[in-house]
């Protein structure tokens, strides 16, 4: 596992986290540190341990073993000083459904003492587009606009550091988008931002992102670095027809790996000596061989996904069938 | 792909008080199909597929799913079709063998099918070591390629999968677009909800819903070159950017994810 360096001084210091419910162990020894500033991204699948993760750091939840310091804070005995510095947004929508939008964030200011008009300038640039549906329940709004309120809740008592935890799942490509847009803006603002996501397209919107999964922290770098660490050639090979193409590179002796991937196939050789120009002549060659029309093989750099599913698959006791399946 | 056609809208309407949730949309998915069902949240989607599932009616403009009338045949349409959800599919606190001995159960197969079905979906999947554990202590991924197996138990014609593989690791969730492609190559015509845009250049063709209409349908190549787009990504977020609807609140049935 490689450790990028922090941005900043570290605002998030982790070590050894470990923590089991019954037969499951959630985290399994976690150790990583965040920097002050940073838009710092957990990536992994549900039951990867990141919303366990977040509730320890929140607060929420303590550690069987490990500890955590949040803001010079540590997150089990200090508690009482950190809750008010941090902000968090948890992955269940759970604000008041039968409260408007107004009455909802008026409520989260409250209990920080404070207003919504007293910290309007902090919550400005996302309430504005929520300030036309003010009146309306916050259990009437879209999946996008739910979110949108849910952040500004979590921003109302200027926190220092700002813990999301899956703001994006299962909300659509275009809300998705904005919602990173906005990370982006807070971010400028110097706020440090933890969040977590099991859609790898959204690591590049981060400084560094680890990779989570089952309990584990793969990697943590930049997702430039994460994504030039895939250690083989890689091709897109583009074919006719997709599904007879993956059941005859099945059949390939030379395939590694073969996975769909938008509209084209991402493929890896068993080669470890063969240059891509070779591998993409033999990947085309074998395929028209097999009858698959309009073939043609590129090399092309990883992205994070292709970065991560080499990880997982290296992993030994990953479940279900795997790496060429 | 034959030309028969498995799913058949046209004007299909509902409305839910002044709210017009699906305003007239027509379309035809063909046997064998496999068609991304694609939109913003509110846009319409959930409101159409419970019309094509037989659980809600129209309010105007007709419909048949595997031959059947939207309006009166729907006890027909639930018998030929499968569903699965990211939400719910399995029964949590029955095991791997129970859930489909269940699902076997209610759809009327016989002992001797089901017997034979269960060993063949946990062979395929490789889920013997689990076949008596308890389905919430499997992982996400072996519950959502049981949970797509059990909706194609009693071999549907149509199976509608809605964000079947939401918060699936990626390597977990092109095996399920495998499990898809088979279905499709057996005759099965597969209409997918998905918010991972990857997934919708795996379709043989796509729709995109905008405020209730589909504004946008073809083969995912057909449709990046006739808008000038890199990607459906792409398309999507710049048909969804016009949806005034989606864009603030979810009306009165527009399911708010």
């Amino acid at each position: 596992m490689t450790t990028g360096p922090a941005a900043g001084a570290p605002v998030v210091q982790a070590q050894g986290l470990v923590k089991r419910f019954e037969t499951t162990t959630a985290l399994d020894g976690m150790t990583f540190e965040i920097g002050a500033g940073e838009l710092f991204g957990f990536i992994g699948p549900d039951g990867g341990g990141k919303t366990t993760l977040f509730r320890i750091l929140v607060t929420l939840l303590v550690p069987d073993a490990g500890s955590a310091r949040v803001l010079g804070c540590d997150v089990v005995r200090d508690l009482w000083a950190l809750r008010p510095r941090l902000g968090y947004m948890p992955g269940r929508f759970s604000l008041y459904p039968d409260l408007s939008v107004e009455e909802n964030l008026g409520f989260f200011a409250s209990v920080f003492g404070t207003t919504i008009a007293r910290e309007y300038d902090r919550i400005a640039p996302i309430y504005s587009q929520l300030e036309p549906f003010k009146a309306r329940r916050a259990g009437a709004l879209s999946g996008g606009m739910k979110q949108k309120l849910a952040l500004c809740c979590a921003l109302v008592h200027r926190p220092e550091i700002l813990f999301l935890d899956e703001p994006t799942t299962g909300v659509d490509a275009l809300s998705r988008r904005e919602f990173w847009e906005l990370l982006g803006r807070l971010r400028s603002t110097g706020l440090t931002i933890v969040v977590s996501t099991p859609y790898m397209d959204e690591a590049r919107r981060c400084d560094r992102v680890a990779l989570v999964q089952r309990g584990r922290l793969m990697a943590i770098d930049t997702p430039e670095a994460i994504a030039a660490a895939f250690d083989r050639p890689l091709l897109a090979l583009r074919v006719g027809e997709r599904y007879r193409a993956i059941r005859a590179l099945r059949d390939y002796e030379n395939t590694n790996t073969v996975y769909p991937f938008g509209d084209v196939l991402h493929f890896t050789d068993r080669r470890t000596d063969a240059s891509p120009e070779t591998i993409a002549r033999d990947a085309e060659a074998y395929l028209r061989g097999a009858g698959i029309e309009a073939v043609t093989a590129k090399p092309i750099p990883a992205t994070i996904e292709d970065a991560f599913m080499a990880r997982m698959g290296a992993d030994d006791d990953a479940p279900g069938e795997r790496g060429a399946a | 792909m034959s030309d028969e056609v498995a799913i058949h809208a046209s004007g299909l309407t509902r409305t839910f008080g002044a709210f017009t949730a699906v305003d007239h949309i027509s379309f035809d998915v063909g046997a064998g199909e496999v068609f991304g069902f694609l939109g913003a949240n509110g846009a319409g989607k959930t409101t159409a597929i419970r019309m094509l599932t037989g659980l809600l009616a129209p309010s105007a403009g007709e419909a048949t799913v595997a031959g059947h009338d939207v309006y009166r045949e729907t006890e027909a349409i639930k018998r030929d079709i499968g569903y699965m959800s990211q939400r719910f599919s399995l029964y949590d606190d029955l095991t791997v063998r129970e859930n489909i001995r269940l699902y076997g159960g209610i759809y009327d197969l016989t002992d001797a099918t089901i017997r034979e079905r269960t060993q063949r979906i946990l062979s395929r999947l490789g889920l013997q070591h689990v076949e008596n554990t308890l389905v919430h202590a499997i992982p996400l991924g072996w519950k959502q390629k049981l949970a797509l197996s059990v909706a194609l138990l009693h071999e549907p014609r149509i199976v509608f999968l809605d964000e079947p593989t939401s918060g699936v690791d990626p390597i977990t969730r092109r095996q399920f677009w495998e499990l898809i492609y088979e279905a499709s190559h057996g005759g099965t015509t597969v209409l997918v909800t998905t918010h991972y845009m990857d997934e919708a250049e795996y379709c043989d063709r796509v729709s995109i819903m905008v405020a209730g209409r589909i504004a946008a349908i073809g083969t995912p190549a057909e449709l990046e070159r006739t808008h000038g787009v890199e990607s459906i990504d792409e398309l999507f977020v710049q048909l969804a950017r016009n949806d005034p609807n989606a864009r603030g609140a979810a009306g009165g049935g527009g399911a708010a994810a």
